[in-house]
C-alpha cells in the first residue's frame, strides 16, 4: 500500500482527496458523512454573509444516453448565519482531527470586512482557507467572487489582507474566466498565497427548452448563466493547472479542480501538477462513496507503477507540456487497421474522408471488406483511432526516419 | 373440431399470445439508440433486403425526431410496421450488427424500428404523399407485402394503382399468416391502410382469373384481359397456393388441417374458436411449422410434436424459431416420414416410418400439416400468359419484369417464398421497372440499391 498522505502547503491530509467547497460541503453533518466515506479532506462551502437563494439552480448537459457530463450552477455561498457554520467547522475538527477542513470565504471587497471573517473563522481550528475568487454567477454581480479574480491586481490586494491577519495556509481559488490563467495566478503568489486552486466554474448557459423557450435552468421564465462544471470541462482545467505548473515565476503548490470523476482523472491532475485535488459534481451525481475506488484505485495504482507515496508522482508530467513550436517536426506516425480486431463499422473511413485526409480505402480480405489505410496519404493525426470503437483496431505506428527531432522554432531560427 | 379440449382460460391464453417482442418505453430506446455506432456503409443495411438506412433512423430516434426516423423506414419499406415485428432479424440486420462482434449484443433493431413506426401509424398525419397525377394506371394483382409495396412507390410517382385482392382484408400473408403473438393483424392492416392514403385503391374481395369478363358476387370476378385493358402495366404478386398434400391415406380426417388455415383462425384472437386437438402432430420442420406448433402450445394443447422426415439439422426453420419451440415445450421427432394419418371420421394418431423404414405410430387427436406451399405455375402460365421456371416461379429479369412486357410480378410467387421483407423489396424493384418501362425515366428509390 502506497502512503497517500499529502501536505499541501502546511494542510495534512490522509489523502489527496478532497470536497471542493460546493452543495456536497453545505454543513458539519454532512462532511462528517464525507469523512467517514474516506474524502480526505473538504472545502467547506463558502462563508459570508448569508445570501438568499433562488429555485430552481441546476441543469445538465447529458450526451446521448449520459447523464449530466455537464452541469450548471447558479446556487451562491452559504445562506447559513456565520455563527453555525463557525460552531459545526469546530466540532467537525474535533470528531475528525485527521482530515483536512478548509474554510472557504468569501466578503465585499472592504479589508475590515476581510479581517473580521478571517480572525472569526481561524479559532475554530481549521486547517486553512480558500479564498473564493472564483464564482462567476450571482456573487460577481455584487463585486465578488469571479470579479476579484478577474483583476489580477484585486485578487493581489486581497491576498494581502488575508494574509495579514490569517495564521494559516491560504488558497486562492482562481476563476477561469480569463484570457490567460498567468496573470492571476502570479498575482495570487504575490499577494503572499501559500497556493492556488483551480479551476472554479465557467461562465455557461446550460440550454434552451426548445417546447418553452425558456433557458435552463428555469426561474419563473428566466434564467440567469451559471458556473459550469463536470467531467466536460477537464480539459480545460488540466490546460489551466499545466500551464501554472510551468510557469517558471509561479511555485507555489496547486489544489486541482474540474471534472474529477475516478482516481484516473486524479492522476492526471497529479502528473500535470497538482498537489490536490477537489471533487464536487460526481459527488452530486454519485454521493460521497465514489471516493472509496478513488483511494483503491490510485493505491493500486501507485503499487503497481512502483511508487511509495502519492508525492513521487506529482508533477510528472509537467515538463512534457511545451510549446507547439518545441515540438519535433520529424517524428511521423501513421494509422494501422488491425483486421483482427476490426469490426468494419467504418467510422475511421467516414471520419478520414469528410473530417481528415482522405486516406483510406476499401479492401476485401478473408471474405469481408475492410477499411485499410493508404499510408501515403496518412498525416498520423489520431482521428481514425479516436472514432474507432474496438480497442486495438487501430493503431497509430511510428514510421519516420529517425534523423534528428526539430521543431519549427529551429527549423525557422 | 367441435369439441375445444383447451385446459386454459382465456386470461392464460391471451398472456401466452402477448407480444414476444413487447414494444419498448421512451427510456429503453433512447438508451438502446444511443447504444448503436452510426456505422457508415453499415452492415446492417447491407444485410437489410430493403436496405433501410438503418443508423440514419436510429440516430434520429435518439435525437428525439421519430417521424423522420419513421420517414427513412418506410421510404424504404412501406411495410417497415410488420417487418419490425416479424423479420428474422436474428439473421438479418442483427445478425450482421457490429455490436454483436463488439460486446456480444447486437442493437435490437426490429424492436427501434417498431417503436418509430409505431408512432407514426398512430399519428392520423400521413409521411408520403401521391404523386403528381401522370396520367398512367397500374393494376396490381395481390395485396401482400410485395404488392402493397410497389402500390405504394407507384403511387408516388403519380400513377392511378388498383389493387385487386380475393380476399376481404388486404395485407395477404402479412394479414392472415403470421404467428399472433408476433404480430396482430391491426398492424398490417393499418399498414395497408397507409398505402390507400397515399391515394392507392383496393379492391377487396374480388379476384383474377382468366378471361376478358367481369362478375360481380360475394367474390368479384374479373378476367385478366379487362386488366390489360385498363391498365398500362400489371404487377402480379399473388403468392404462394394452397399447402402441398401429404398424399397419403387419412388426410381428409377431420382433424387434419394445413399449418396457414390453422393460423389464420387464429387471427381473428377468437381463441375458443380455434380448432385444437389435445395431442397435436405437426408434419414440417420449417418457420411455418413452428408458427403452428407454438401457438397450438399456447392455446392449450397438452402435447405438440412436431414430425420431421429428415434430421434436426436439416431442419429448414431458423435456429432461433427452433428455439422458441423447445422453449414452449414441443417436442420433435426426427428422421419420421408419415405414411398413414389414421382414424374412423376422425384423427385417432399417425403412422410414420423411420429412416429404416420400421414403422410405428403416435396417437394424436390434431394433424397439422405444414410441408409448404404449391407454386401458382398454371396460374401464370395458363392465367396471366407469362413464362414460369422449371421450379413454378414466374420468370422476371432484374426489373421485375415477366416474358411479357406489359406484366411484371414479385414476392413469393417469383423467388418462391421468401420473408415479407424480401418481397417489399421485389415490390420496389418492380415500381421502378414499370416505371421504367411506361417512361423511360429511371428512379431509385431508398434502399433499391446499397453500397457503392
Amino acid at each position: 500500500m502506497a502512503d497517500l498522505r499529502i501536505d499541501f502547503a502546511g494542510i495534512k491530509s490522509p489523502n489527496p482527496f478532497w470536497l471542493a467547497s460546493a452543495p456536497p460541503t453545505n454543513m458539519g453533518s454532512m462532511i462528517e458523512r464525507a469523512f467517514d466515506a474516506g474524502w480526505g479532506g473538504a472545502v467547506w462551502k463558502t462563508l459570508g454573509e448569508p445570501i438568499v437563494n433562488v429555485s430552481s439552480r441546476l441543469a445538465g448537459l447529458d450526451l446521448g444516453a449520459s447523464r449530466l457530463i455537464g452541469l450548471n450552477n447558479i446556487e451562491l455561498i452559504t445562506d447559513r448565519p456565520l455563527e453555525v457554520n463557525l460552531k459545526e467547522i469546530y466540532e467537525c475538527k474535533k470528531k475528525y482531527p485527521n482530515n483536512a477542513v478548509i474554510a472557504s470565504l468569501m466578503v465585499e471587497s472592504k479589508r475590515e470586512a476581510w479581517h473580521e471573517i478571517v480572525k472569526k473563522t481561524q479559532d475554530t481550528g481549521c486547517d486553512g482557507f480558500e479564498l473564493n475568487f472564483g464564482c462567476p454567477h450571482g456573487m460577481s454581480e455584487r463585486g465578488m467572487g469571479s470579479a476579484m479574480g478577474q483583476v489580477p491586481e484585486y485578487t493581489c490586494m486581497v491576498t494581502e489582507w488575508v494574509k495579514e491577519v490569517s495564521t494559516l495556509p491560504v488558497i486562492v481559488k482562481l476563476t477561469p474566466n480569463v484570457a490567460n490563467i498567468l496573470p492571476p495566478g502570479r498575482a495570487a503568489q504575490k499577494g503572499g498565497a501559500d497556493a492556488v486552486s483551480l479551476i472554479n466554474t465557467i461562465n455557461s448557459v446550460m440550454g434552451v427548452d426548445i417546447d418553452t423557450f425558456i433557458p435552463y435552468p428555469n426561474v419563473n421564465g428566466m434564467a440567469a448563466h451559471g458556473g459550469y462544471c463536470g467531467t466536460a470541462v477537464k480539459p480545460i482545467a488540466l490546460n489551466m493547472v499545466s500551464e501554472l505548473a510551468r510557469d517558471t515565476e509561479f511555485n507555489i503548490p496547486i489544489s486541482g479542480i474540474g471534472g474529477i470523476n475516478t482516481w484516473r482523472d486524479a492522476v492526471e491532475f497529479m502528473l500535470l501538477g497538482a498537489g490536490s485535488v477537489q471533487v464536487c459534481t460526481a459527488v452530486m451525481h454519485y454521493g460521497y462513496r465514489i471516493v472509496e475506488d478513488m483511494i483503491d484505485g490510485l493505491n493500486s495504482y501507485l503499487d503497481e507503477k512502483g511508487f511509495s507515496s502519492v508525492n513521487d508522482i506529482i508533477g510528472s508530467s509537467v515538463a512534457r507540456v511545451t510549446d507547439w513550436g518545441d515540438l519535433d517536426l520529424n517524428y511521423v506516425v501513421k494509422a494501422h487497421v488491425n483486421e483482427e480486431h476490426c469490426v468494419r463499422c467504418n467510422l475511421c473511413y467516414v471520419a478520414c474522408e469528410d473530417g481528415a485526409h482522405q486516406s483510406f480505402e476499401f479492401v476485401e480480405s478473408n471474405g469481408h471488406r475492410y477499411p485499410r489505410v493508404i499510408e501515403e496519404e496518412c498525416v498520423g493525426c489520431n482521428l481514425c483511432a479516436l472514432v474507432c470503437p474496438s480497442p486495438g483496431a487501430i493503431t497509430m505506428e511510428r514510421r519516420d526516419d529517425g534523423s534528428n527531432p526539430q521543431s519549427w522554432r529551429e527549423r525557422t531560427s | 373440431m367441435a369439441d375445444h379440449i383447451t385446459p386454459l382460460n382465456i386470461t392464460q391464453i391471451e398472456a401466452n399470445f402477448a407480444d414476444i417482442a413487447p414494444p419498448m418505453t421512451p427510456a429503453e430506446a433512447l438508451a438502446e439508440a444511443n447504444r448503436c455506432l452510426y456505422c457508415y456503409d453499415a452492415p446492417c443495411t447491407r444485410a437489410c433486403p430493403t436496405h433501410i438506412d438503418v443508423p440514419s433512423f436510429i440516430k434520429k430516434i435518439a435525437s428525439g425526431n421519430l417521424i423522420g426516423s419513421a420517414r427513412v423506414i418506410f421510404d424504404a419499406n412501406p411495410i417497415g410496421a410488420t417487418c419490425a415485428r416479424v423479420c428474422p432479424v436474428e439473421v438479418l440486420c442483427e445478425g450482421a450488427c457490429v455490436e454483436k462482434t463488439l460486446v456480444q449484443r447486437p442493437i435490437e433493431i426490429g424492436r427501434l424500428q417498431r417503436y418509430a413506426t409505431d408512432k407514426a401509424l398512430a399519428e392520423e398525419k400521413q409521411i408520403f404523399t401521391r404523386g403528381e397525377p401522370n396520367g398512367k394506371s397500374v393494376g396490381i394483382i395481390g395485396s401482400g407485402p410485395a404488392g402493397l409495396s410497389c402500390a405504394f412507390y407507384l403511387a408516388r410517382l403519380g400513377y392511378e394503382v388498383i389493387v385487386y385482392e380475393r380476399r376481404e382484408l388486404a395485407g395477404g400473408l402479412d394479414t392472415y399468416g403470421m404467428a399472433e403473438y408476433k404480430m396482430p393483424q391491426s398492424v398490417s392492416i393499418k399498414e395497408a391502410e397507409r398505402v390507400a392514403g397515399v391515394g392507392v385503391e383496393f379492391r377487396l374481395n374480388t379476384e383474377v382469373v382468366a378471361g376478358s369478363e367481369e362478375t360481380l358476387g360475394p367474390v368479384d370476378r374479373v378476367g385478366i384481359e379487362l386488366l390489360r385493358e385498363w391498365h398500362d402495366a400489371i404487377f402480379v404478386a399473388a403468392g404462394l397456393g394452397e399447402t402441398n398434400r401429404l398424399n397419403i391415406p387419412g388426410e381428409d380426417l377431420e382433424g387434419v388441417i394445413d399449418a396457414l388455415a390453422f393460423i389464420e383462425q387464429i387471427k381473428g384472437r377468437d381463441w375458443k374458436s380455434v380448432p385444437l386437438g389435445k395431442v397435436a402432430a405437426v408434419i414440417g420442420a420449417g418457420n411455418t411449422a413452428v408458427d403452428a406448433a407454438t401457438q397450438a402450445k399456447r392455446l392449450g394443447a397438452e402435447r405438440v410434436i412436431m414430425v420431421y422426415r429428415r434430421t434436426e439439422k436439416d431442419a429448414p426453420a431458423y435456429d432461433y424459431e427452433m428455439e422458441l419451440a423447445r422453449k414452449d415445450g414441443v417436442e420433435f421427432l426426427w428422421q419420421a416420414t408419415p405414411v398413414e394419418i389414421l382414424g374412423d371420421g376422425r384423427v385417432t394418431g399417425i403412422r410414420v416410418a423411420d429412416a429404416a423404414g420400421v414403422v410405428s405410430e403416435i396417437a394424436c387427436d390434431q394433424v397439422i400439416k405444414a410441408i409448404g406451399q404449391k407454386k401458382m405455375a398454371s396460374f401464370f402460365a395458363e392465367t396471366i400468359g407469362v413464362a414460369v421456371d422449371e421450379k413454378g416461379r414466374v420468370e422476371v429479369n432484374d426489373q421485375m419484369q415477366t416474358s411479357d412486357p406489359k406484366v411484371f410480378a414479385g414476392g413469393d410467387c417469383a423467388n418462391g417464398g421468401k420473408e415479407a421483407v424480401d418481397a417489399s423489396q421485389m415490390g420496389k424493384l418492380a415500381a421502378m421497372g414499370i416505371h421504367y418501362s411506361l417512361t423511360g425515366e429511371k428512379v431509385a428509390f431508398a434502399g433499391a440499391v446499397v453500397g457503392d
